[in-house]
């Protein structure tokens, strides 16, 4: 200890520089983040069925409605250009919802421990990596099935409709992935974390106007979509795709009134910021 | 540096932890006091369920004790658990590596979780790998190492930051002798060049060889601490064991109990059942045993094997719990809950 240069096992209290907390953070951060994204790296069947997946969606239920009759949709709409916005926000909200699942493996093989007793500058970093990761991946899907469908013909949102559609999916990630991390902080272990991600997923789908439009809709499941929070990020994006990307119009007529676009991201914005507030003090408790 | 020279390194005073609440609930420490010196190779002697791995989950911060106090090179681990996590290394019984991570990048983002510098961070990496020789697999993905290697990566993350105490719950458990050796050497080494390490174990013969301080604890708490050999000395007397016959029966082995209960010098006798009812007594000085020959030999009594030794710390722990380590083990063996135990370590 009182040789000048420290042996290669002596302790070096000193080591621990004194750097802004900032930089700690960005640093524990991004390792945090590299790790999800080696993990994808080598195993890429998540990617690979995340893109996939929607495809597919997109594919055979155009087909399966391609011939809906006509006046079904607004607008003389094709079904497939409909289709589009509903399956680029179910896969990015797949994707969100999957979050958790990572984290929760983390918890129950002990890795999480590993990361608890390092000095981390702080521990939403390990949150924080989380939704960096989720919402790349998501950027990326969506743009593999926004390319898809523009192949198809289904159109394409230019400039600023793009835009839009990256800030709803933005909102609508945010939101989902804070639930899902909630949960998997929440629920003892993977299996329930499965079962809650089953049981939400589809239901969700389905009462949203991902596949139909509310005027297709019996009274009750209209109420039902107009509240999903899935139609509201879908209603901004189907616009976008229909060439109006003006905040202030009407995207949605729900049976309690009309919903413009900055109304929809309103409600996301919200939402997220909700669910955030919500997890909080969970996390605090279990990262504290 | 001087700050602490005098201070302990590790303090934990009068520490409770309970698992659960109402009737199911667990006390897992009760009252444990401990104190390790700076610079000292530390064991931690139980049975599996004494609360080894408890105490030193708190002592990493993963834990928060009831009540009592637990300061880590001066630092009080409830108040700054923070400082308390740059200053100490902890390597844990279950080794979780990310197996689809190579070792070597599970280093780089151990490094980065203590915020070592890149320049600096990766010079720390290699000489850790030609220490604990990872050379050959360190790139292979950890889920393909052997138990030692992974024990070996875990060593390596734990002593990144070079921390002031390094903390290893039963760093040898299913190891190789190969593996065990080359953790012992660097356990040595270590302390040798001023860290303090504190390794829990249930393996007597591990504490014996590699510590030179030791607690030994039970049901929670300390029940005994100190230098081996004090603690060895401090029982005084040879260990005997005396077989008249290969396989005696009770009332033999009782008779022969009642004789040499009443020699002089000799302290305690104890019929063991477990092993064929032979003898467990203690005796003063060489001498005595001399004198129970020849007493046997009046009482037309055989002498099948006779043993002497040395207290050994099995013979302290006996002392100290009025049972053997391996009998302790196996009346835990049975009553433990794996899914409880689990539930524990869980965050």
């Amino acid at each position: 200890m009182t040789s000048a240069t420290p042996s290669l096992l002596s302790p070096d209290a000193a080591a621990a520089g004194h750097r802004s907390p900032l930089a700690d953070l960005t640093q524990e951060t991004l390792a945090l983040t590299r790790r999800l994204f080696l993990q994808l790296a080598r195993r890429p069947s998540t990617l690979v069925a995340g893109v996939l997946q929607p495809l597919i969606w997109l594919i055979l239920f155009g087909a399966l409605f391609a011939n809906a009759p006509e006046g079904l949709l607004p607008e003389g709409m094709s079904y497939g250009r409909f289709l589009g916005a509903g399956v680029i926000v179910f896969t990015a909200f797949s994707a969100a919802l999957n979050a958790g699942l990572p984290v929760m493996f983390d918890r129950e093989f002990g890795f999480l421990n590993r990361l608890l007793v390092a000095p981390l500058r702080s521990r939403s970093s390990i949150v924080l990596a989380s939704v960096l990761y989720i919402t790349s991946l998501s950027l990326v899907q969506s743009v593999a099935i926004m390319a898809t469908a523009w192949a198809l013909g289904y159109g394409w949102p230019g400039g600023a409709g793009l835009l839009l559609v990256l800030f709803t999916l933005l909102l609508l990630v945010f939101a989902v992935t804070g639930l899902s991390l909630g949960l998997a902080f929440a629920l003892p272990g993977h299996i329930e974390l499965i079962a809650v991600i089953f049981v939400a997923n589809l239901p969700l789908l389905f009462a949203s106007t991902a596949l139909a439009p509310l005027s297709f809709m019996p009274a009750w499941l209209g109420w039902l979509a107009a509240l999903n929070p899935l139609t509201f990020a879908i209603e901004p994006i189907r616009a976008a795709y229909a060439g109006h990307f003006s905040l202030s119009a009407v995207v949605l007529e729900a049976p309690y009134g009309a919903v413009s676009a900055a109304g929809c991201l309103g409600v996301l914005a919200a939402l997220a910021l909700g669910l955030f507030l919500l997890i909080r003090p969970l996390l605090d408790r279990k990262l504290a | 540096m001087t700050k602490a020279a005098t201070h302990p390194v590790l303090e934990l005073e009068n520490v409770c932890k309970r698992f659960g609440k109402g009737e199911k609930s667990v006390e897992a420490l009760q009252g444990l006091t401990l104190c390790v010196p700076r610079g000292s190779l530390f064991g931690l002697l139980g049975p599996n369920g004494a609360g080894k791995t408890t105490t030193l989950r708190i002592l990493a911060t993963l834990l928060a004790p009831c009540s009592g106090s637990v300061r880590v090179a001066g630092v009080d681990a409830l108040k700054d658990p923070r400082q308390v996590r740059e200053r100490l290394g902890y390597v844990a019984q279950e080794v979780a590596l990310d197996k689809i991570l190579s070792g070597r990048e599970l280093l780089q983002l151990q490094g980065d979780l203590y915020h070592l510098q890149r320049s600096q961070r990766d010079q720390r990496i290699s000489e850790l790998i030609e220490l604990l020789a990872m050379g050959d697999w360190i790139d292979r993905r950890s889920g393909t190492y052997s138990g030692g290697m992974r024990r070996r990566l875990d060593l390596a993350c734990g002593l990144l930051h070079r921390p002031e105490v390094l903390v290893l719950d039963e760093p040898t458990v299913g190891l190789d002798i190969e593996s065990r050796a080359a953790i012992w050497a660097v356990l040595r080494q270590l302390r040798d060049q001023g860290t303090t390490v504190l390794l829990s174990s249930h393996y007597l013969e591990e504490v014996d060889a590699l510590a030179d301080q030791l607690a030994i604890i039970e049901g929670g708490r300390v029940i005994a601490a100190g230098q081996p050999s004090e603690l060895k000395a401090a029982l005084g007397g040879d260990r005997v064991t005396l077989r008249v016959r290969e396989f005696s029966d009770e009332p033999e082995a009782l008779r022969v109990q009642q004789l040499l209960q009443d020699c002089p010098g000799v302290r305690q006798v104890v019929v063991n059942r477990a092993q064929g009812y032979s003898l467990n007594l203690v005796v003063e000085h060489d001498g005595v045993v001399e004198q129970l020959r020849r007493q046997l030999a009046e009482a037309q009594l055989p002498v099948f094997a006779l043993a002497q030794s040395r207290p050994s710390l099995d013979d302290v722990y006996l002392q100290a719990t009025g049972r053997t380590l391996m009998d302790a083990e196996l009346a835990v063996a049975g009553s433990r809950d794996p899914k409880a135990e689990r539930k524990q370590s869980m965050r």
